[in-house]
């Protein structure tokens, strides 16, 4: 398990795939091969990172996840990996700090994904309306929470939910409401605020550019047939952007499932965050603060379960409708 | 919804200041808190807490910047380099590996290629906190934990980086100008090298932008692996702080300027490259 792991691909890629016609002779060939060897050339560096930083990880932690360090006898003695089979994934998966961080994140991405496709493209939308003044500047404005670090934009929304310091506070104080942004029911729709902040604009970018390679023509013609602004843009505009909604809507469930930076800052502030709120912070805790490697191990195999089935739900989800649409 | 179309011009009207008057309030919603990072970081300590945040009385923007570069003999600079290095250094050589393989994607054929690819667009999909521990693990076996190394090399992988590039291979590098190469007798490295890849540039500068902000944003990986404090990025550095603050509050003031010099190089970065990173962006999101 060092760096210098041999990547497969160049072997593969630089055997000739290429049929090389046998009358125009070796030169063809010699240039067929050439080409393999370039391809080959080009694609190790990344292939070579695959291997280490992506492919070998991902088996060390399936691996992990069946082995345990057991210490024979009564605890003298070099430790050694014993194969437990399905014990550690029985042991995530009664642990009722998991289960509670998997509803979290559960009941996170049920509030954080409709608000952030909605959004993003109802101000896309709106942006591509025409009739918005200072576009560009709006647009700069949204977008600008995007160069905003994560860590940072929590540690600016987490100054803003503490009481003393942040001014939204006192204005509600003023008008005699007292609110408490990291209390039980409303830590989990703080949290999904610093997300929204952070990522609307620029989802609403990606929304926007797509709305720009619309065609002009389907758009005056749905005008011609009557339909007013509203109707144009979500019966006419929508669904020509599908493709970019699938798109962020799988991007934006990719990373609402492995929601750590947020909450890890807040679990400094506010006893609301535990330690283990969130199957990431989980992982993190079993492994850095408990040392029990294979039980990380065992819940990052099944976040990275959760993960795939989700996405590829989604994509299915969404191919069909496509399907069904064009029949 | 339909009835938008009957009477003509009052409604209109309507309309359009009810859109205009959406799109000020969210505009406000994402600068506001910005704002309040600028003006926050021109207060004392007592001043923060007593939350007027307008006053000019107790303007301390440059003693606080003195004091955040002061503070535990210096670190912040040293954390801001080292942000720099990975960031910048390893956007740059992550961007020129993922576009090179994206090309090869593209331009040449060789077997398994279809499958390969799909290897590419599944790591995109696996969380960074999966692959944390192993990583560690084998940056321990390897002696590389809590060095430099540790946080560079994985932050080089970009696997959809990898996809962009043959995204922008396809649109920017027409088949005929490789083929037109070739007749000359040059090199395929070589044309890749003089001439493909000045082609790629503006799909190469949108790749960096892309993974420099994931760099400069990182912070679950160099908290599993560095616990040298010199090695720090911003992002871990200000986090830590952060927790000291709860028990020592002269960090407060320290923490918000270093949030407001840490989000300055994005912004820059941003500024400087908008005609490139809005063509990638349609890219990724069009096709």
């Amino acid at each position: 398990m060092t760096t210098t792991t041999q990547p497969r691909v160049p072997t593969g890629a630089s055997r000739a795939t290429a049929p090389a016609p046998s009358a125009s002779g070796l030169r063809a060939r010699r240039a067929a091969k050439r080409r393999q060897l370039t391809a080959g050339v080009l694609m190790t560096p990344f292939f070579a990172l695959l291997v280490t930083v992506f492919l070998i990880p991902v088996g060390t932690a399936v691996y992990l996840s069946f082995f345990s360090d057991d210490q024979p006898g009564l605890g003298f003695g070099p430790e050694r990996q014993v194969f437990v089979g399905l014990r550690s994934y029985a042991a995530v998966l009664t642990d009722p700090t998991f289960l509670g961080g998997l509803g979290t994140v559960a009941l996170y991405c049920l509030i954080y994904i409709p608000l952030m496709v909605v959004g993003a493209l109802a101000l896309a939308l709106l942006l591509d309306s025409g009739v918005v003044r200072l576009r560009a500047f709006a647009q700069l404005g949204l977008f600008l929470p995007h160069a905003v670090p994560g860590i940072i934009a929590a540690l600016i929304w987490l100054y803003l939910y503490t009481p003393g310091i942040s001014p939204v506070i006192e204005l509600f104080a003023q008008a005699d409401i007292t609110i408490d942004f990291l209390g039980v029911h409303t830590v989990v729709p703080s949290i999904v605020n610093i997300a929204l902040w952070s990522n609307l604009g620029y989802n609403m970018v990606v929304f926007y550019a797509a709305l720009q390679a619309v065609p002009r023509e389907v758009i005056e013609a749905s005008v011609v047939d009557g339909a007013g602004p509203v109707r144009t843009a979500l019966q006419v505009k929508t669904p020509l952007v599908r493709a970019s909604i699938v798109m962020v809507a799988i991007f934006t469930l990719i990373w609402a499932l492995q929601l750590f930076t947020e909450p890890m800052l807040l679990n400094q502030s506010s006893p609301m965050v535990s330690s283990r709120f969130s199957p990431s912070m989980y992982i993190y805790d079993a492994a850095f603060t408990r040392n029990n490697y294979s039980l990380a191990a065992a819940a990052s195999v099944v976040l990275l379960v959760c993960t795939i089935a989700l996405s590829y739900g989604v994509t299915r989800f969404t191919s069909r409708a496509d399907s069904e649409e064009a029949r | 919804m339909s009835a938008t179309d009957s009477s003509l011009l009052r409604p209109r009207l309507l309309g359009r200041a009810t859109v205009n008057v959406v799109v000020a309030i969210s505009v406000l919603y994402t600068l506001l808190p910005v704002l309040w990072l600028v003006l926050a970081s021109t207060k004392t300590r007592d001043a923060l807490f007593s939350s007027d945040l307008l006053s000019l009385s107790d303007f301390s923007f440059v003693q606080n910047l003195q004091d955040l570069f002061a503070m535990d003999g210096g670190l912040y600079g040293r954390w801001y380099v080292n942000s720099l290095l990975y960031a910048v250094v390893g956007a740059a050589v992550g961007a020129l590996v993922s576009v090179a393989c994206g090309y090869a994607f593209d331009k040449y054929r060789f077997r398994h290629k279809e499958k390969l690819f799909g290897l590419v667009l599944a790591a995109v999909m696996v969380p960074q906190t999966v692959l944390a521990l192993p990583l560690y693990l084998m940056a321990s076996e390897a002696g590389l934990v809590n060095t430099f190394w540790a946080v560079f090399i994985p932050v080089l992988f970009n696997p959809f980086g990898v996809y962009l590039g043959r995204i922008f291979a396809r649109g920017y590098v027409p088949d005929e100008v490789l083929e037109a190469a070739r007749v000359d007798g040059a090199g395929e490295l070589t044309t890749y090298a003089r001439v493909a890849l000045r082609m790629l540039g503006p799909g190469l500068i949108t790749v960096f932008l892309f993974q420099l902000t994931a760099i400069w944003n990182n912070f679950f990986l160099p908290m599993v692996m560095l616990s040298d404090q010199d090695l720090y990025p911003v992002s871990l550095g200000l986090y830590q702080w952060n927790s000291a603050a709860s028990v020592s509050p002269e960090y407060y003031p320290v923490v918000i300027m270093g949030s407001l010099l840490a989000v300055l190089p994005l912004i820059l970065a941003f500024v400087l490259l908008q005609r490139f990173w809005r063509s990638g962006l349609t890219a990724g999101a069009v096709k």
